[in-house]
């Protein structure tokens, strides 16, 4: 039997940060590896400037689940695809975080001072630049220029874009058409391909389960899907690994995890819990032009102060003003600017009562001032409240139509997340208000919150009880099983979650390495970048 | 097999059941059922973005507000648009949605209109009425009444069922509405005066040599 099925030294379940990492060190390190990536692999010229259902939903998927809505990557480089590239460092106090526990959430090895080796080495691969003044574009000028009216610091967004060849076009949720954004399809993934690693696109993997070939732990069988349409299986099949790296996304992980927990003899009580939306609080404010000019004293063209939401980069600046160590835990957040394209215009409240909030008249009258909407992101310290349900018969979630897709995770923020929230609201309405500069409103449609940070739902910890990773992303009770995705950060960050992700997937490439050493796999120890 | 009572909520609903129908079986109406989808559905999406009436006799379109709405944004063609997957399901929702609008009616002595279907026959304030208590977050079934208001917002705000380039350059309502910007010759937008190019801020003093929080 074990003559037909296809072995591995190394088997990387999904391609974005998370997968991509380990795939380069192990593969670099001299050991075999297959990646299976669930979504279709498009090179750069294939990235669409185009709202057209059909063209930027074959990488992005929308995923409806009860209380939050999150936007994830669906692709051969995932979620680095179609991120906004804002490259940040947690900050020192995340680290310490023990949201209701009582406990420290984060592993006592991992500090930001641990951590901090593993983010140089991503900002180097990456590379990550930092924009200065003149690269910042005019939306996050508006947003510092308020901070600065209100009396708070703001600062230019570290992003891993090279800013030399970008074209400030905006799409980023798209795919960069021009090169520029730097997602692991530029630097990480073709580097782990030159050490031979294999990418199979349109793999979506449905179950792991103990492998048969001696010598191998784990089997795991995937069904391959339509290139135009996901939803149809067009074959099937089952490869064998001696490591296996899970890195399908926090939306995926836990699912593909709990439909093995028979097959794995059980998985951990934390998988598929205590997921984290990274605490993003999406608003908006709509800005008064006149006012602008009149209290900022700021011009874009001789007509125009503003107008200008759908130009630049979607992330300028940020104020770190919020994330203050002496401040409570969940009063801490990071205040940012960004930009959605209009396919979110559904949710924003009109700041006209009484009701509809966000459809009807009112609605449509405020979206003739789309130019002068200013989209505000507040990142604060969440309560790890989210819990999946029963998994569907297949994939991730339910796949309803092209990229809209229903998961069983149900998010109801405690008063706690709640209170975050409510800070970090009054935090910017004081910003954008002051003196008449514009209107703050919430995006109310439909769901409580907006994510594109999903976390934490298969999360390492110290306490076994409250994680389902040792401090080595190892899966308690499943040797050589490794996740090292979004799913593995314990807590929300306060800032963008890509970075952070990347480094702990560079970390725990260390300890993934040693233990390929310990069973026999031929690999040497010192793995330089890429590039290098 | 009648001994229990018929509660005024049954008779309501057997109603509510017998009126959904009529348009089906009315004389001189369009009885085409995709005339009754596209009118039903059309109103409802003139509920999520109102616009003007095409028409003096335009019943689908209430005539709420000046200017384009998600009808002459064309959300007839993206609710039937293959990449959407949707078309399917919309005699079941245009079922769903007209019942709900019979009973709504019923239960608020509004005078039905049996030459239209039911959510037609609705004024725009108990359109819009209706549509709130299907959109309200506790209720079990809000994602279908949700995704069926995204598609509106989708057709209105980003043309979804066409290419943006394409659309934009043809002058589609809802994106003139917004004023998305137009794209380069080649199709792809590019910013090249993107910056007020200020120091409009002060950095936060603790901000590390490689622009992250400590």
């Amino acid at each position: 039997m074990s003559g037909v099925i296809e072995t591995t030294d190394v088997l990387v379940v999904g391609t974005g940060f998370g997968g991509a990492i380990p795939a380069y060190n192990l593969a670099a390190a001299g050991a075999k590896v297959v990646l299976l990536e669930r979504g279709p692999q498009l090179s750069t010229e294939q990235f669409e400037h185009s709202l057209r259902i059909g063209s930027y939903t074959r990488i992005v998927d929308l995923i409806t689940a009860q209380g939050v809505q999150v936007v994830a990557g669906n692709c051969v480089g995932g979620s680095s695809v179609v991120y906004y590239a804002a490259s940040l460092r947690a900050p020192t106090f995340v680290f310490d975080r023990q949201g209701s526990t009582g406990h420290r959430l984060w592993p006592s090895s991992i500090t930001r001072a641990a951590l901090d080796p593993f983010y140089d080495r991503v900002e180097h691969t990456i590379p990550v630049a930092q924009q200065s003044w003149d690269d910042v574009p005019y939306p996050g000028g508006l947003f510092a220029a308020a901070c600065r009216h209100a009396g708070h610091t703001c600062n230019p967004v570290p992003v891993a874009v090279d800013l030399a060849s970008c074209t400030n076009c905006n799409w980023m949720l798209n795919g960069c058409r021009f090169g520029a954004k730097r997602s692991m399809l530029l630097n990480y993934l073709p580097a782990a391909q030159a050490h031979g690693a294999q990418i199979r696109p349109l793999h979506e993997v449905q179950v792991i389960t103990k492998a048969v070939t001696p010598g191998y732990r784990y089997q795991v069988a995937y069904t391959v899907v339509d290139a135009n349409d996901y939803r149809i299986p067009v074959g099937a099949g089952v490869i064998e690994a001696k490591i296996l790296v899970l890195a399908a996304g926090t939306m995926a992980t836990p699912v593909i995890l709990r439909r093995s927990a028979a097959t794995l003899h059980d998985v951990p009580h934390a998988v598929g819990r205590y997921f984290s939306p990274n605490g993003d609080r999406v608003s908006m404010a709509l800005m008064d032009e006149a006012r602008i000019a009149s209290v900022l004293g700021l011009q874009r063209t001789e007509t125009d102060p503003y107008r200008a939401l759908p130009i630049g980069k979607p992330i300028g600046s940020m104020s770190f003003d919020y994330l203050d160590p002496a401040r409570p835990e969940f009063e801490r957040f990071g205040l940012q600017q960004i930009y959605f394209p209009p396919i979110t215009n559904i949710l924003p409240a009109d700041g006209t009562p009484p009701q509809p909030q966000w459809f009807g008249v009112d609605k449509k009258t405020m979206s003739a001032q789309w130019r002068s909407w200013l989209t505000l992101l507040a990142m604060t310290e969440d309560d790890n409240e989210g819990v999946f349900g029963v998994p569907p018969p297949t994939g991730n979630f339910i796949r309803v139509a092209s990229s809209a897709t229903i998961s069983t995770l149900r998010y109801r923020p405690t008063a706690k997340t709640q209170r975050g929230w409510d800070l970090s609201d009054a935090a910017l309405a004081a910003i954008v208000e002051k003196d008449g500069l514009g209107k703050h409103l919430p995006w109310v449609g439909g769901q409580s919150t907006l994510t594109a940070h999903p976390l934490s739902s298969c999360r390492m910890g110290d306490e076994p009880k409250l994680s389902a990773l040792d401090d080595g992303h190892e899966l308690r009770g499943s040797p050589c099983l490794f996740v090292t995705d979004g799913s593995s950060v314990p807590t929300s960050l306060t800032v963008n979650p890509s970075l952070t992700i990347a480094a702990l997937a560079e970390r725990a490439s260390v300890g993934i390495l040693a233990r390929a050493s310990d069973i026999g796999i031929d690999v040497h120890m010192t793995v330089p970048p890429p590039g290098n | 097999m009648l001994d229990r009572p018929i509660s005024r909520r049954r008779v309501l609903q057997l109603v509510a059941a017998a009126l959904a129908t009529l348009p089906l079986i009315t004389d001189g109406t369009p009885a085409a059922a995709e005339d009754i989808d596209r009118i039903t559905l059309e109103a409802w999406s003139d509920t999520i973005v109102p616009g003007e009436k095409r028409s003096a006799t335009d019943r689908a379109i209430a005539g709420a507000c000046a200017g384009p709405g998600a009808v002459q944004a064309g959300v007839w063609d993206l609710m039937n648009d293959p990449d959407v997957g949707l078309a399917p399901a919309l005699p079941a929702l245009v079922t769903l949605l007209n019942t709900q609008a019979t009973g709504y009616a019923l239960t608020h002595h509004l005078r039905p209109d049996v030459t239209v279907p039911p959510f037609v026959a609705l004024p725009f304030a108990a359109r819009t009425a209706l549509a709130l208590q299907l959109l309200n977050p506790k209720r079990v079934d809000q994602l279908l009444w949700y995704a069926l208001a995204a598609i509106p917002m989708l057709a209105f705000h980003t043309a979804a069922q066409l290419d943006t380039a394409a659309a934009v350059r043809a002058g589609h309502p809802g994106l003139a509405w917004i004023q998305f910007p137009m794209p380069d010759a080649d199709g792809l937008w590019r910013f090249p005066d993107f910056s007020y190019r200020l120091a409009l801020a002060d950095l936060h003093p603790a901000t590390t040599s490689t622009g992250n929080p400590p």
